[in-house]
């Protein structure tokens, strides 16, 4: 079971990360200007969406 | 665009090759026997019976082996280890300094135990790890002993665990496992006697940190020298990624008035993870050890950040904590609960964060490098071999290209949530619709 509940884990971290990913691109388009900021917040709300995705796998596959 | 095209279709009917291949295998004698090897395990796991062994994963250390073993393999090569492996029989000996509390100290050189043959004072090195037998009336002093056996044993509460026994002279003593402080997550767990051993981890950190300084002084140098003057030498190559931490990261997330003084701090740790992560890619002598992939080490960081954030805190930071303004009383009752948990979640998932990618990284490396083997049936089939050394080395490659972002991209993640949680902590709030507060 522990490597089928890491497998979902990910799924929900890949749309997560996608959403940040694809709001990041569409907000650089239209402010092309700002592609700094935003790349920066774009790595670190990926981070917190990973950090959640990576306590699920550890607690999967470890525990 | 047709090259391109080209290209992908390559690369698909190489993959699908892959797959083919890999479906292929199950059909093998190698996979029966695995099968077997299974069937024998689990008749173990009802017996309690200690006759039947498996000793294949003892073979492989001793260069004998018969069966491949990726799990087992991929495992040893991401925990830490007494000592450094170099090549088939070839080893670096580190220093070991061990405590028993019933015997007190023993040190000396990793090589004394000549990779298992040899216990001194009860210790073995086991895969690596020095483990300790438990029995006293083991001997003390230099002793020969017999193999190392494996077994798996049944647990009282239904799991199966490894147990390793140690023969000396007809007799079998049970080996504790390795002394670790990580809670057993990467097969260690509380034992009877502590490691105080420059390990593989300890010797890179101890190497990361003589490269840092050596690095950092030079570069000082070089602001004391070219003062108010275009850098030189080495200089020139840091002084971006100082400008870099210093206007994206400290002063955005802790503020113009404050982050000088936590500007070594978040630099420290945004380097000194980059080169434990550098050095952990490098598969040879001086790298070959997962730092930043032990939670032990991670665990120590986040609690470096917890108590930096923690000592900063201001008035309104536990304000915020404790008793949330400008909400309802009965909100507050439960957003203080949850604010004083999330107080140990940040550095938690700090530490989660590196550990897990960190060491992921190096699972799928060590994976796909497994592919070799795998294909291969250990040694029977050279074709298979040189086909998953092609697709397994293609892949590994590749993978470590995107290791090497990822271990920019997570020094940098954890120095940037480090000193968002300090932002918060020496933040100063105004709330221009309450009552000013009265200075105490």
């Amino acid at each position: 079971m522990g490597p089928i509940g890491a497998g979902i884990a990910a799924l929900g971290a890949g749309v997560g990360i996608g959403l940040v990913g694809s709001k990041a691109m569409e907000a650089i388009a239209r402010q092309p200007e700002a592609a700094g900021d935003i790349r920066n917040n774009m790595i670190l709300m990926a981070a917190l969406v990973e950090g959640a995705a990576l306590f699920a796998i550890v607690v999967g596959l470890l525990g | 665009m047709k090259v391109e095209f080209k290209k992908v279709t390559l690369l698909i009917a190489l993959l699908a090759l892959g797959f083919s291949f890999g479906i292929a295998q199950h059909d093998s004698p190698a996979d029966r026997m695995e099968e077997e090897g299974h069937d024998e395990d689990a008749k173990e796991l009802t017996t309690g019976d200690h006759a039947g062994h498996d000793e294949h994963n003892t073979e492989l250390e001793h260069g004998e082996s018969e069966e491949y073993d990726p799990v087992a393999t991929v495992m040893h090569h991401i925990s830490d280890a007494n000592e450094f492996h170099v090549w088939k029989g070839v080893h670096i000996p580190l220093p070991v300094m061990l405590y028993a509390p019933e015997h007190g100290w023993t040190f000396g050189l990793s090589s004394m135990f000549h990779h298992g043959h040899t216990a001194v004072d009860g210790y073995v090195l086991n895969h690596g790890r020095i483990n300790r037998v438990q029995d006293p009336s083991f001997p003390k002093g230099e002793v020969e002993v017999g193999h190392i056996e494996h077994h798996v044993e049944a647990t009282p509460d239904g799991d199966s665990t490894d147990v390793y026994y140690v023969t000396h002279e007809g007799n079998e003593y049970k080996l504790d496992p390795p002394s670790t402080l990580d809670g057993g997550m990467m097969g260690g767990g509380i034992t009877s006697f502590y490691d105080f051993s420059i390990t593989k981890n300890v010797f890179t950190m101890i190497l990361a940190l003589i490269v840092l300084v050596l690095i950092f002084r030079a570069v000082a140098k070089g602001y004391r020298k070219n003062e108010g003057k275009a850098p030189s030498g080495i200089q020139s190559f840091f002084e971006p990624i100082f400008i870099f931490m210093r206007d994206e990261v400290t002063i955005p997330m802790i503020g113009e008035k404050h982050y000088e003084r936590f500007q070594p701090f978040i630099m420290t740790l945004f380097f000194f993870i980059f080169f434990c992560n550098l050095m952990g890619l490098i598969p040879f002598f001086p790298g070959s050890a997962n730092v930043t992939g032990n939670i032990a080490v991670t665990f120590t960081l986040a609690v470096f950040t917890f108590i930096v954030v923690n000592i900063n805190g201001k008035r309104d930071y536990w304000e915020h904590i404790f008793w949330m303004p400008g909400i309802p009383a009965w909100v507050k009752i439960i957003l203080t609960p949850v604010e004083i948990l999330g107080l140990f979640i940040k550095p938690f998932s700090l530490m989660i964060r590196l550990f897990a990618n960190i060491t992921a990284g190096h699972i799928i490396i060590l994976s796909l490098i497994g592919l070799i083997f795998v294909f291969g049936q250990n040694g029977a089939s050279p074709g298979g071999a040189s086909l998953g050394a092609v697709i397994g080395g293609a892949f590994a490659l590749f993978m470590n290209f995107i290791e090497l972002l990822v271990a920019a991209l997570q020094a940098f993640v954890f120095a940037i949530l480090s000193a968002s949680y300090i932002g918060a902590a020496v933040e100063e709030h105004h709330h221009d619709e309450e009552a000013p507060h009265v200075a105490h």
